[in-house]
């Protein structure tokens, strides 16, 4: 066994006194019951989600308001994030994206296969943002300000998610090379640092730009995020503004027209570049060597910063905000050609050079630096550590997975990374009560766990109605999962017996294939026949069909009640066949027989003639196994009803008989 | 597809319904409701897709749906119908039935009648004694209810206590109802079978029974042919479009294979009756149109245009709708179209109102598409 990383994070469960008491336990799928193992005291449960990562435990219900009391049971949440309203949308549109790529898994090869993928990522990350929109847009309207606070850590989450999915994306997904690759990240860092937006719109929009305090910053921005055209625009009003300034707006705003900079298009080779770029690098140099820009400082660091020099561009730490941004400027300005694997030297300097030792790395630091260096299982590792929830290990991984990236690794536990973090992810939807059908994909998807999961968790659904109960049914018969199958129907056969609904409990076991209960439930139905002398759901047992052969005790009630059927409609003749027919076949139970042969006594009572000679002996034989069968002790007690029941089969037997072989004499006589 | 515009909602959707447009009104319906189940807090929501939108360049309607109300629900919403305009009689899990009120002026929702456990089980004073009631139709100011408990209720919206109930109408669970005749109702239930009741009858026993032969698969939901009366459509666990003619028989006409999982709901449309869709647990939605069958006959009102295609639908409406009863698939051909290429999880229910379609799903989204025969 491996050793943690890190020590596991300590978690108070607040009301509990755990100097005092010793804390009891018990795992369940995605959740942990917490007690006091010593009782007293009364409290209530209250919820009260707190938040911390997928590493660590949460709790969620708190004892009594006020005192502590020890009659609590606490439920301690691993996925808290799964709780949050907002981020539903996020689940559920992912789900989709999941699907479609597992299905599409066997479709494609070669390039449109990573470009598939690339697409894939993107709609992923187009999730998160479109998710973040809505969190922002709850946090702007919500009043309450907890609630507002809320919010708003949400979205920074979302954001730096979409931060790192999208760097993840640039380096593994894409696995763009020298070149593309700084395109790439600049996009990257013009997307994610928006601090600065709102001077640029300000400035932009106020009526004179260059007279604006922050004009210089604004124009700073642009050359720092290499949007050239941009800085050009501004730098023209500049000149048009302040004629004096006029030729050395123009010597700038021809290097930053002519700067080199690497194309995703045609098919210009890195060597070419290098030499463009040397040449233009020689030209700055000169502007800045003879003074062009002496006489105004803002060129003049505009024109360091494009030279590349570090100095210069750390200077404007401010407009970078962070470290990453401040690599890709270095990137863009010292190293365009720079290749993946060279990254990690640059980001590691450009780390340690914006730091610069007055603060340290922070979680989002090192999952960016890991990632930069190109070590995927590091940045999984951290991201789950840091992230408060698994969907984001989870899909990403997947997707990386789906670029055959992390083959090799296999964990000391459980199956792979990917199943792994699969699971723990569709463990939480399961433990939410509206998200738990989207972790069925989840499951399905995880070959060598996902079975044996879902198998525990489809049976703790709890159903509350039969249309609810459907849907799960449905999952596990898709699975041919027949155990779960059966426990369902058990459980609602269950349900419906308790609340009296005879039809339903037969129909949910004869759905079950289950025999006993089946039969139970005939039971039932022939002892309310007994009581109240008819038959109630006649419409279910008269549609039978093919499953009255579910059980021995059906196929009575079936035939039973077809017998009754047909002595209504005066089929004498074939009723008295059936009736025989079920004795004699052992079909009815025998604590049936009386009422059986009781309902042969109108019969052989009719004016015609029905039971023939050898059928009343058969009746006969019946009646005398009957009564032969019952102790003397049990004649005993047998009331004088019974007796007397007995003695009137006995005479209406005994004139059937008579009457038949009468009858049956002359007809074979004539 | 781009015509069908989409909107997670954060709940699970097991209701939609558009809103009754005014009688006068030629215009396409605006406003929708819908419900969600399986949620600690259920909610019926009314949404527009009209007025307050944006329009796009070439005047179509760009925005998704925008909320315009919502109000707790206690328990799963399990059908909901609109009464009028602004009233909306839900189905609750809890075997409540409930009018809700939509005021159109300051955009709320309120209960404004509820008929508590109007379906329950053996013992209706305990805490949990209600079954759910799992249908319901409206005919103003007539409602029906059906419920898992096999009872069938009839209220009228202005009065507090039921007007009738027939209790064990059902020995198994009642999945849907819809009126036949302002009279008459036709009830579906699990064990396969289509009843048929009489209300001017004060017997409390069905007066025709139909029936699947074999399986007794059962069936979610019911429709009848908003011209021909005799025609009716329903749904099955198998996934399984039966048509039906009442006036014969006591079997099926048809069994169209269709859906690979239970049929949710099943439509008509109701001003193209040649029209019909279907969705399911599979996650598919299934449009089926029979009107080709009418371009092969030789009709003089084809003169190109739309409007005239439209009239030479309703002029020959009686060979149309021999096509839901015909047996023969070389005579009248039938097209399906699925609407829903790479769904997932369950729709639950659908609507059609003259072009729009709107249905909501198990991934917790509403789809909107305003031009459906377009």
């Amino acid at each position: 066994m491996e050793e943690p990383d890190a020590e596991p994070p300590l978690m108070v469960v607040p009301g509990v006194d755990s100097a005092a008491r010793q804390l009891c336990f018990e795992w369940g799928p995605a959740e942990m019951l917490v007690c006091e193992t010593l009782f007293g005291g009364r409290g209530g449960c209250r919820r009260a989600p707190p938040r911390a990562s997928p590493g660590k435990p949460r709790f969620l219900a708190g004892a009594g308001e006020g005192r502590p009391s020890s009659s609590s049971v606490f439920v301690v949440r691993k996925d808290q994030d799964v709780y949050v309203q907002t981020l539903r949308k996020l689940f559920n549109e992912s789900h989709g994206i999941f699907v479609g790529l597992q299905r599409s898994e066997e479709e494609l090869a070669g390039k449109s296969r990573k470009a598939h993928l690339v697409q894939v990522s993107k709609n992923y990350r187009s999730v998160i943002r479109a998710c973040m929109e809505d969190m922002h847009q709850a946090a702007v309207s919500a009043r309450d300000p907890a609630l507002h606070s809320q919010y708003s850590t949400q979205v920074s989450i979302l954001s730096a998610m979409e931060l790192i999915w999208n760097l993840c994306e640039i380096l593994f997904v894409e696995a763009a090379v020298a070149g593309p690759l700084l395109i790439r990240l600049l996009d990257w860092v013009r997307l994610h640092v928006c601090d600065v937006n709102n001077m640029v719109r300000e400035v932009l929009s106020s009526e004179n730009p260059s007279k604006h305090e922050l004009f210089w910053n604004v124009v700073d921005v642009f050359v720092l995020q290499g949007r050239m055209d941009e800085a050009r625009h501004l730098l023209s009003k500049e000149a048009s503004a302040n004629p004096a300034s006029l030729t050395m707006c123009r010597v700038l705003d021809d290097l930053m027209k002519k700067m080199p900079v690497p194309s995703l298009g045609n098919m210009q080779t890195l060597t070419e570049l290098e030499l463009k770029w040397q040449h233009w690098h020689e030209e700055c140099q000169r502007y800045l060597q003879d003074g062009t820009f002496a006489s105004n400082s803002h060129m003049e660091s505009i024109c360091k910063v494009l030279l590349g020099d570090e100095n210069a561009i750390l200077e404007k730490k401010e407009l970078l905000t962070t470290w990453y941004h401040f690599l890709v400027t270095r990137l863009l300005y010292c190293h365009p050609t720079v290749k993946p694997m060279e990254l990690r030297f640059y980001a590691q300097s450009s780390m340690d050079l914006f730091l610069g030792g007055e603060s340290s790395a922070e979680p989002l630091d090192i999952i960016l630096m890991a990632a930069f260096e190109f070590e995927i299982h590091q940045v999984i590792k951290e991201c789950s550590i840091a992230l408060s929830n698994w969907w984001f290990v989870a899909h990403l991984t997947d997707l990386l997975d789906h670029c055959k990236l992390l083959q090799s690794h296999n964990l000391y536990f459980g199956s792979n990374m990917r199943e792994f973090l699969l699971l723990e992810y569709a463990s939480g939807l399961f433990s939410h009560h509206s998200l738990w059908q989207l972790g069925v994909d989840y499951f399905d998807h995880c070959p060598e766990y996902g079975r044996v999961y879902l198998e525990l968790h489809i049976e703790r659904i709890p159903l509350n109605t039969e249309q609810k109960a459907l849907k799960v049914l449905r999952i596990c018969e898709q699975r041919q999962m027949h155990e779960q199958v059966r426990s369902i129907c058990k459980i609602m056969a269950m349900k419906a017996l308790r609340n009296n609904r005879l039809g339903s409990a037969l129909s949910w076991s004869i759905r079950a294939k289950d025999a006993a209960f089946a039969t139970l439930i005939s039971d039932r139905f022939l002892k309310d026949y007994c009581e109240k002398g008819c038959f109630s759901d006649l419409d279910l047992i008269d549609n039978l069909g093919p499953s009255m052969l579910l059980s021995d005790r059906l196929t009575f009630l079936g035939k039973y009640r077809e017998f009754h059927r047909l002595y209504g409609e005066k089929r004498f003749s074939e009723a008295a066949k059936l009736l025989l027919m079920l004795m004699t076949a052992h079909i009815a139970p025998c604590s049936f027989w009386m009422t059986l042969l009781t309902d042969a006594l109108p019969l052989l009572e009719q004016k015609e003639i029905i039971f023939s000679a050898e059928q009343t002996y058969e009746l006969m034989r019946c009646l005398e196994d009957l009564t032969a069968g019952k102790s003397d002790k049990q004649k005993l007690q047998d009331d004088d009803v019974e007796t007397m029941k007995v003695e009137m089969l006995r005479l209406a037997l005994a004139r059937n008989l008579a009457r038949v072989i009468v009858k049956e004499g002359t007809l074979e006589g004539s | 597809m781009e015509d069908v515009c989409a909107k997670f909602v954060s709940q699970k959707v097991s209701k939609a319904r558009w809103r009754p447009p005014p009688a006068a009104a030629l215009r396409p319906p605006d406003c929708f409701a819908t419900g969600s189940w399986d949620n600690e807090d259920n909610r019926i929501s009314i949404w527009s897709v009209g007025d307050l939108g944006s329009v796009g360049l070439n005047g179509e309607y760009q925005g998704e749906p925008q909320l315009l109300c919502d109000i707790r629900h206690n328990g799963d919403v399990m059908d909901m119908q609109f009464l009028d305009q602004e009233r909306i009689v839900v189905a609750s899990s809890t075997g409540d039935v409930t009018i809700f009120r939509h005021h159109q002026n300051n955009q709320t929702l309120s209960a404004n009648q509820r008929w508590e456990k109007a379906h329950y089980h053996v013992d209706r004073g305990a805490a949990c004694g209600g079954a759910a009631c799992t249908g319901v139709i409206c005919n103003n100011p007539e409602i029906v209810t059906v419920g898992e408990d096999g009872r069938i209720n009839f209220f009228r919206a202005d009065q507090k206590d039921a007007v009738r109930t027939i209790d064990n109408a059902d020995s198994s669970t009642l999945h849907a109802v819809t009126f036949l005749r302002t009279t008459e109702i036709l009830t579906v239930n699990s064990i396969g079978q289509l009843k048929i009741w009489d209300l001017r009858q004060q017997r409390n026993e069905p007066s025709q029974i139909f029936s699947l032969t074999g399986d007794r698969v059962p069936l979610h939901c019911v429709d009848r042919h908003p011209n021909q009366q005799h025609i009716v459509a329903t749904g099955g666990q198998d996934g399984v479009l039966s048509i039906w003619d009442i006036r014969q028989g006591t079997m099926p006409v048809s069994l169209l294979n269709a859906h690979e999982a239970e049929m949710w709901e099943v439509h008509f449309h109701p001003s193209n009756p040649d029209h019909l869709f279907t969705c399911s647990e599979d996650g598919s939605l299934w449009h089926w149109d029979t009107s080709t069958s009418v371009s092969e006959k030789p009709s003089f009102l084809h003169q190109g245009g739309k409007s005239s295609t439209f009239f030479a639908h309703n002029t020959i409406n009686q060979s149309v709708v021999s096509a839901w009863l015909s047996n023969d698939p070389t005579k009248d051909r039938m097209e399906i179209t699925n609407l829903i290429p790479n769904q997932t999880l369950s729709v639950n229910s659908l609507d059609v109102l003259g072009p729009c379609l709107v249905y909501g799903t198990d991934a917790e989204a509403i789809y909107v598409n305003r031009h459906l025969f377009a």
